[in-house]
Order: structure tokens, then C-alpha cells, then sequence
């Protein structure tokens, strides 16, 4: 017997206070708080430091000649907030514009409504193959964003045809002047605000974005969702260009390359995380905001550098804000 | 919080699973499977890995349907498409794992999908308030606003149990609640179950940790290899029989002969200096303070039941999972910094137990695979040498029995056993002192099997220390010098020389806890010296 020795079990370990530390809870507040306090920071800044920059007639030209953009901005959030992307909707954004002057041939409201349902149709189809045929969301939209651009493309003949909004359309008044497109958009993100934090369609984004098997277990119409989330990036990008195009009076073919890329960037600086799980409206507006403030400084100053500095300045400021995320969610998982 | 109904009579099952079977690919995954739950019951589900009760769970969930077979809700017949219906009727299950979404406010995940809502949106104060009154019952008094990764896994736990039972429920599933509990927090869990059980719902409890299901449980369901073995009352089931159960062993029968490859006699030890030491090894949840010490040339088991700790513990070993305590040394030398790179050049490599997710690189030739982790011992300056990546290679390959058209086949053609052969001579290319084996013969062929484990012995008799996992008792036994037997992530026995038998490492596996209630194991140490004298006997017949 003396070679067979059963010993009683170690007591487990007495529970720890399950508290949360401070560097966790710095971590949480700069990543809920970040984009605000960084946009009060360059604007004061700006406002000091550069004359002219907080003139009426500059902050209008931001506000009322990007308004419309940044509506892609509001639907990549919610694509996001499930953990997916979009990237046809800066096609989309072109497109909208271009079926919005050819509409506006029909009527007012076929300039409005007719990108509207191309924005949402397509949107439909990008969702059933993401949702249903579950296909790569990146795979999907990138074939959106080449698809979109060649229908643009074949009924432009190439750019070669343009449409023009009738002088006398009505419709042509929804993106005149800094106020309608600002009152416009404002609406549509507290719109979207609402939609995110407050109705069980929002939860169940966020719950698709942090765990898509466990909202499928708990019975969350986790397809369903995932299908509406790509229609409301599309409808919302159809709209934007329609409106776009209303301002501008024709539809530009050659407009909106790259948007996705901005909007994307504007969603993720504002605090949402790439990898879906956690999305707010109202960082998505200080990122929106953010970014327009700095190109509208780097434009300023560095203009006689050429458009391609302002790009690079943008890709770096992304890099460094994707960089401190990262940072803080290693922070907050080594506790 | 919990549904009001009355219980319904005794005998009148609420849910009944009857001869249901499942194939995946081939294999029989639950083989004409019956049970029959009563309202109001506990019911025990326990099985060894593979044994099927995650795929039995999954078909009375709705997640699977079964091939064959019927599930009775209440006396009707059902056939669930989505865990949604299976939640809909009344069946409610809690994973394992926190199946909840971490940064989502607590409130929220115990809400998701039934928010209250005032003028179509959602009444966050009024969910609020509520989320916070239903988890004080479950002892969870934290902000319900804050995201839900900053609560304790045990707290996740019970916002996951809450969100369970909160759903008008009939039969709630609990699949192993207690494997991020604190003992505190099992209690709390401990009491709501009895508070189900007196409202009428039948709760199917399965956990690894018998002390837990001798003290709540009623009735009990052992399966194994995908078909059930034993159904019946728990108490006056002894333990013993309920581990035999479990693991297919009939304590009179204890085979000794021909069921694997090792050599009959142990190994000279040719130190008695060990070559790897770890004491007091803590990983949260899943290892409590387990010491062990291999000394070259020798073979130590480390056995135990599913969960009990055995593979975090190798983990732990080589720095593969974080720890919360305890040291390492090699060769006297304490390690550290704890890593894998690390171990590896202190001459610690563990042979991972899944294959497949750990270990091979199917698209690399046998030859890449093998000397991957070698190749900075085989490159001057960054340049790798291909004359002594092929010497090794095909040192390799014969000295191990490779079966392979040449070095330059893909792995992923070769047998399950052969891509075992090539880890493991990854690792031996590294001129290790310590092989650390999780499962080194889990599915592989009869053939390649013993070639591994004759090979196991070879290596130990040229003076490797190797720690060996398996879940087969045989080659435990027959392949270990030594076994240390863990449970729940405590060393609760150690079998040496003629004490490492079948029957020794039973009675350990089957002792209680520290609650000290051991009445359950009648004469344990009276069978174990019995044992002792049997198996020596054997030993000196051979």
C-alpha cells in the first residue's frame, strides 16, 4: 500500500473581487470618448491658431459640400457594427447620383426614389449572398464595388452622356445651401442613433458583431438582420448620391472612387471596432467630422503639396488610430 | 423570475428522447439513444469525450434533428429546425462556454431579443431596473450598464443561467455550468436548480465533477460510445461503478496482456535528479497547484477524467496557456520566462493533442514539416542547409517508420498515424531532453498505434524524460511508470511501481473531493492493495 498514496484535493482558490481597474476603465472611456476629445482638440486648436478656419463661410463649405458623404459613413457603421463591410458604396454613392439626374427627367420624386430602390435592391442581393449563401462580405461587396461602377459605366456609355437635373425640379432645393444638407443628415444619424442603441434590431447587430454563434443560440434572427443591415447601407448610399447629385445638378460618373475607403476610415477612428461587436452613431459623426476638419486644414495648408499629401496624411492618422485600439484591447485582455 | 407551474404528475415524462440516432460522415454518433425526463428531476448526463452527449444535447436543442428516433415535448411529438423553436417550447440550455456578447452592457445580453420597450423603442431604465433585480437572486450585484466582459466568468455565468431560466421553461439543459464557478457561485447555482426542481422543471446537469452530481442530482444517464449504458437512480450508485460505467471497465476485468505495444518491465531510470520539475502549476478554472517531476529515462502517466486538468496542465508546463502561480525547472535550472520558444530551447516540446489544429501544416512537404521548428539549428547565417535538412529528414523517416512515397510527399496524403510520426519527429530533431505527449495515439490505426508506443518506450530507454496523456487506460497503465492522477485540477493520487494498475487509478479517480465525504468508496484502499498484489503477480508471470 505504501507505493499508492491518495491525497485529498487542494482547496480551490478563494474568489477575487471581480473589480475592474483603472487602466480598463481609461481604456473604455478613450475608446468611447476618444474621437469626441480629439475633434474639440484640433478644432480649438485650428480655431486659435488658424485664421479664417472658423469663419462662417469655411465651416459652411465643410459642412454643407460633405454632408451627403457622410452617410455612407452611417451605413458602414451599422455593416460594421455586425462585424461585416461594405465596399460598393462609394459606386453606389456615384451611381445614385447619376440615376437621380436621369430620374429627374420623370419627376422630382423619381430623382429621389429611384436611386433610393437601385441603393436598396442591390443592397438585397449583397445581403442574401453575405447572409444566406454566406459568402465573405469583403468578397461580395468588392464584387458590388466593380459591379455597381460598370452599370454606372455601360449607362453613361462611358461617362460620355450626361444627365442634367432640371433647373425647375423641386428636388434640386434638398441640396442647396449648408442648412438643408446638414438638417438632412442630422436627421438621418439620429435616425440611425436611435435605431442602434434603442430597438432590439440594434441589439441584434452589436450581438452578431461580438458573437454570431451565441446569437444564434439565444434565438436572434441573427440572417434577417444581417440581410436589412446591407439594404440600409445601400439604400443609404443610393440616397446619398442621389442627393449629392441634386446639389451638384448632374450626375457625376467619375465621383465617389475611394468613398468606401473614407467612410470606412471614419467609422473605425470614431470608436466602432473593425471587428464588429461594439458601434456607436456618435462616433461615426466626430469621425465624419474629424476627418473632414483635418483635410479641410491639411487643404489649407499643404495644397501647393498637391491632393495625394492630404491622402497619405489621412491613411497615417488611420493607421495611428487603429494602432491605439489595438493597444487598448491587448490592455484590456491581459488585465 | 422563474415560471410559476404546477408540477406535472410523477411518471409523466415532459420530455422524452426515444431510440433516436445520429450519423456524421460515417460515424455513429448516437446509436438508438433513450431518455426520459419527469418534471421536477435532476437528471445527470455524463459520458467521457465522444461518448455523444453533446450531439444528444444538440438533438433535443434543435440543433441537430436525429436520423432516427423522436423527441416528445409534454406528450407531443416535436421536430426542432433552430434553437430557436427548441427556446420557443420551452427547452433552454446553458453552454459551457459564455455563449453572451462581451461588450454589450449585462442588461442588455439578459434582455437581447425580449427587450421591454416603451413606444417601440427599447426602455433601457426599465431594463435596467429589472436586469438588476432578477441577477440579485443569482448573487450577481454588479452595474448591469457595464459591458459584460468586465463581470468575473463566474458572473457571465450566471447572467447566462438567468438569461436560461428567465424564458418560461420546461427542461432547462446546463452543459458542465460549473467549470468557471467559484465554490460560492456553484452553491448560488446549487440553489436555483433546487428552486426549478420544486416549480416542476426538469434540469439536465452534466458535469465531470461527481461530487457535484451526487449533491444535486436524482437520476443519472452514463453514455458511451454514442449509445446509453446506464440509466437510474444516483444515490446507492457507488462511485467506482459509476466511473466503470463510464470508461467501459468492469473492475473484475482488468486486461494486462496484448492491448498495447510497451515493454512489460519499467525503465531504468538512469538519474534519479529530475529532469523537469513543476511545482504548484495554477491555471484559472482548470489547474489547482499540481506538482509533478519527471526524471530522464522514465515515463510518467498523467490520467484523470475529461476536465480534470490534464492537458492545461502540459500546457502550463511549456507555457502555452497563461498561469496565475507556480514554477517550472529543467535540469535544476528554473525557467524564467515562460513560453513555448522558451521550452523548446530549454528542451521541453509537447506533442499537442489535436493534431490537426496544433500541429501538422497538411500543404508542407514531410520534409518542411519536420524540420520547420528545427530550421535555425539547421541554417548558417540565415541560409538553410539542404544537405543536413535531408540528412536529418531521412535519419527521420527511417528511424521512426515514416511511411511516406519520399521526403516530398504532402502530409496531409499520409495516415493519421504517419502524420503523428512526423510531428513527433519535429520535435525529436530538436534534441529534446522532455516529450510532453498529449493523446499521442488518439485516432490513428491499431498498426501505427503500437509503433508509437514501442517508440515511446524507445525514446524513454535513451534516457528522454516523457510525460504521457491518454485517455486509454491500457496505455496509460502499460506504457507509464509512474502515474500521477488528477482531479478537477488537483493531484488527488500517485501510483508508482506495482500500485500503477486500472484498479489503483479507478479508486483514485473516484475518491471525493476535500468535502471529505469519501463514504461513497467503499474500502478503497483495501481494493488498491489487493490490486497491487494482483498486478505484481501478473508482472512476474510474464
Amino acid at each position: 500500500m505504501s507505493s499508492t498514496a491518495v491525497r485529498d484535493q487542494a482547496g480551490p482558490k478563494t474568489p477575487g473581487p471581480d473589480g475592474t481597474g483603472r487602466g480598463e476603465r481609461l481604456a473604455a472611456l478613450v475608446q468611447k470618448r476618444g474621437a469626441p476629445i480629439v475633434l474639440l482638440v484640433v478644432v480649438v486648436v485650428a480655431s486659435i491658431a488658424s485664421p479664417g478656419f472658423a469663419d462662417w463661410a469655411n465651416v459652411s463649405g465643410v459642412l454643407g459640400g460633405n454632408a451627403f458623404v457622410w452617410l455612407l459613413a452611417l451605413g458602414m457603421t451599422f455593416v460594421i457594427t455586425t462585424g461585416g463591410i461594405d465596399l460598393s458604396v462609394g459606386s453606389m454613392y456615384a451611381l445614385g447620383g447619376v440615376l437621380a439626374a436621369d430620374g429627374s427627367r420623370a419627376g422630382s420624386w423619381a430623382a429621389v426614389l429611384l436611386p433610393l430602390a437601385v441603393g436598396a435592391a442591390w443592397g438585397t442581393v449583397q445581403g442574401m449572398l453575405v447572409a444566406r449563401a454566406r459568402m465573405a462580405p469583403f468578397i461580395v461587396s468588392l464584387a458590388g464595388l466593380l459591379g455597381v461602377r460598370g452599370v454606372l459605366q455601360a449607362i453613361t456609355n462611358e461617362g460620355s452622356t450626361t444627365y442634367l437635373v432640371p433647373a425647375g425640379s423641386w428636388a434640386r432645393k434638398l441640396g442647396e445651401g449648408t442648412w438643408t444638407p446638414v438638417l438632412i443628415v442630422a436627421a438621418l444619424f439620429v435616425l440611425g442613433g436611435l435605431l442602434l442603441t434603442r430597438t432590439r434590431f440594434g441589439a441584434t447587430l452589436t450581438a452578431i458583431g461580438g458573437n454570431e454563434n451565441a446569437a444564434v443560440l439565444m434565438g436572434l434572427p441573427v440572417a434577417r438582420a444581417k440581410v436589412y443591415v446591407y439594404v440600409l447601407s445601400g439604400s443609404l448610399a443610393g440616397l446619398a448620391g442621389a442627393l449629392g447629385g441634386l446639389r451638384l445638378g448632374s450626375g457625376v460618373t467619375t465621383i465617389g472612387v475611394g468613398y468606401e475607403l473614407t467612410a470606412i476610415a471614419s467609422v473605425v477612428i470614431g470608436g466602432t471596432l473593425l471587428t464588429g461587436g461594439y458601434g456607436t452613431v456618435g462616433g461615426t459623426v466626430c469621425g465624419v467630422l474629424l476627418l473632414a476638419v483635418l483635410h479641410n486644414l491639411i487643404d489649407h495648408y499643404f495644397s501647393s503639396y498637391g491632393s495625394a499629401f492630404t491622402d497619405a496624411v489621412n491613411g497615417a492618422f488611420l493607421a495611428l488610430v487603429v494602432l491605439s485600439q489595438t493597444l487598448l484591447g491587448r490592455a484590456r485582455h491581459v488585465e | 423570475m422563474i415560471p410559476t407551474q404546477a408540477p406535472a404528475p410523477d411518471g409523466e415524462p415532459v420530455l422524452e428522447v426515444v431510440g433516436a440516432g445520429k450519423t456524421f460522415a460515417g460515424v455513429h454518433a448516437l446509436r438508438d439513444v433513450s431518455l426520459s425526463l419527469r418534471p421536477g428531476e435532476v437528471h445527470a448526463l455524463i459520458g467521457e469525450n465522444g461518448a455523444g452527449k453533446s450531439t444528444l444535447i444538440k438533438v433535443m436543442t434543435g440543433v441537430h434533428r436525429p436520423d432516427t428516433g423522436t423527441v416528445t415535448l409534454a406528450g407531443r411529438t416535436v421536430a426542432f429546425t433552430t434553437p430557436l423553436e427548441a427556446q420557443a417550447a420551452g427547452i433552454s440550455t446553458i453552454y459551457q462556454e459564455v455563449n453572451l456578447i462581451p461588450l454589450m452592457s449585462v442588461a442588455r445580453n439578459l434582455f437581447l431579443g425580449r427587450e421591454p420597450r416603451r413606444f417601440g423603442v427599447v426602455d433601457t431604465r426599465a431594463m435596467n431596473r429589472q436586469a438588476a433585480q432578477i441577477l440579485r437572486g443569482y448573487g450577481v450585484e454588479s452595474d448591469v450598464s457595464r459591458p459584460l466582459h468586465t463581470l468575473g466568468l463566474g458572473a457571465q455565468q450566471m447572467v447566462a443561467l438567468a438569461r436560461a431560466v428567465r424564458i418560461d421553461a420546461r427542461v432547462v439543459i446546463m452543459d458542465e455550468p460549473t467549470s468557471s464557478l467559484e465554490p460560492r457561485e456553484v452553491e448560488t447555482l446549487f440553489s436555483v436548480i433546487r428552486d426549478l426542481r420544486s416549480k416542476g422543471v426538469a434540469v439536465v446537469y452534466v458535469s465531470h465533477r461527481l461530487d457535484e452530481l451526487y449533491a444535486i442530482c436524482d437520476r443519472v444517464t452514463v453514455m458511451r460510445d454514442g449509445a446509453v449504458v446506464h440509466t437510474g437512480e444516483l444515490a446507492g450508485l457507488e462511485r467506482l461503478k459509476l466511473i466503470s460505467l463510464m470508461l467501459g471497465r468492469e473492475m473484475s476485468e482488468v486486461r494486462r496482456e496484448g492491448a498495447t505495444a510497451f515493454a512489460a518491465d519499467g525503465h531504468d531510470r538512469q538519474e534519479d535528479q529530475p529532469i523537469l520539475e513543476a511545482r504548484d502549476l495554477a491555471v484559472r478554472h482548470k489547474v489547482n497547484g499540481v506538482s509533478l517531476s519527471i526524471r530522464p529515462g522514465e515515463v510518467v502517466g498523467l490520467g484523470g477524467l475529461l476536465g480534470s486538468g490534464r492537458s492545461e496542465t502540459a500546457k502550463a508546463v511549456v507555457g502555452a496557456i497563461a498561469t496565475e502561480g507556480g514554477t517550472v525547472s529543467v535540469a535544476g535550472t528554473a525557467m524564467t520566462r515562460r513560453s513555448p520558444a522558451a521550452a523548446i530551447r530549454a528542451g521541453v516540446v509537447m506533442l499537442a493533442e489535436d493534431r490537426k489544429a496544433e500541429g501538422i501544416i497538411p500543404s508542407l512537404s514531410v520534409r518542411e514539416n519536420i524540420v520547420l521548428a528545427a530550421l535555425p539549428r539547421l541554417s548558417r547565417g540565415g541560409i538553410v542547409s539542404t544537405a543536413r535538412q535531408d540528412e536529418v529528414v531521412t535519419y527521420f523517416m527511417e528511424r521512426l517508420g515514416i511511411k511516406a512515397s519520399g521526403p516530398e510527399q504532402r502530409v496531409s496524403d499520409l495516415s493519421g498515424g504517419n502524420q503523428q510520426k512526423v510531428l513527433l519527429a519535429r520535435w525529436l530533431c530538436m534534441n529534446p531532453k522532455v516529450l510532453l505527449l498529449d493523446e499521442p495515439t488518439r485516432g490513428i490505426d491499431v498498426g501505427a498505434k503500437a509503433e508509437v508506443q514501442s517508440l515511446v518506450d524507445e525514446l524513454a530507454r535513451e534516457g528522454l524524460g516523457v510525460l504521457l496523456i491518454s485517455s486509454e487506460l491500457e496505455e496509460l497503465i502499460e506504457g507509464s511508470d509512474r502515474v500521477v492522477v488528477l482531479k478537477d485540477g488537483a493531484v488527488v493520487g500517485h501510483l508508482e511501481g506495482d500500485g500503477v494498475t486500472e484498479q489503483a487509478l479507478l479508486a483514485a479517480l473516484a475518491s471525493s473531493g476535500a468535502d471529505g465525504a469519501d463514504g461513497d468508496v467503499p474500502g478503497a484502499d483495501g481494493d488498491v492493495s489487493g490490486a497491487d498484489g494482483d498486478a505484481s503477480r501478473a508482472e512476474e508471470t510474464r
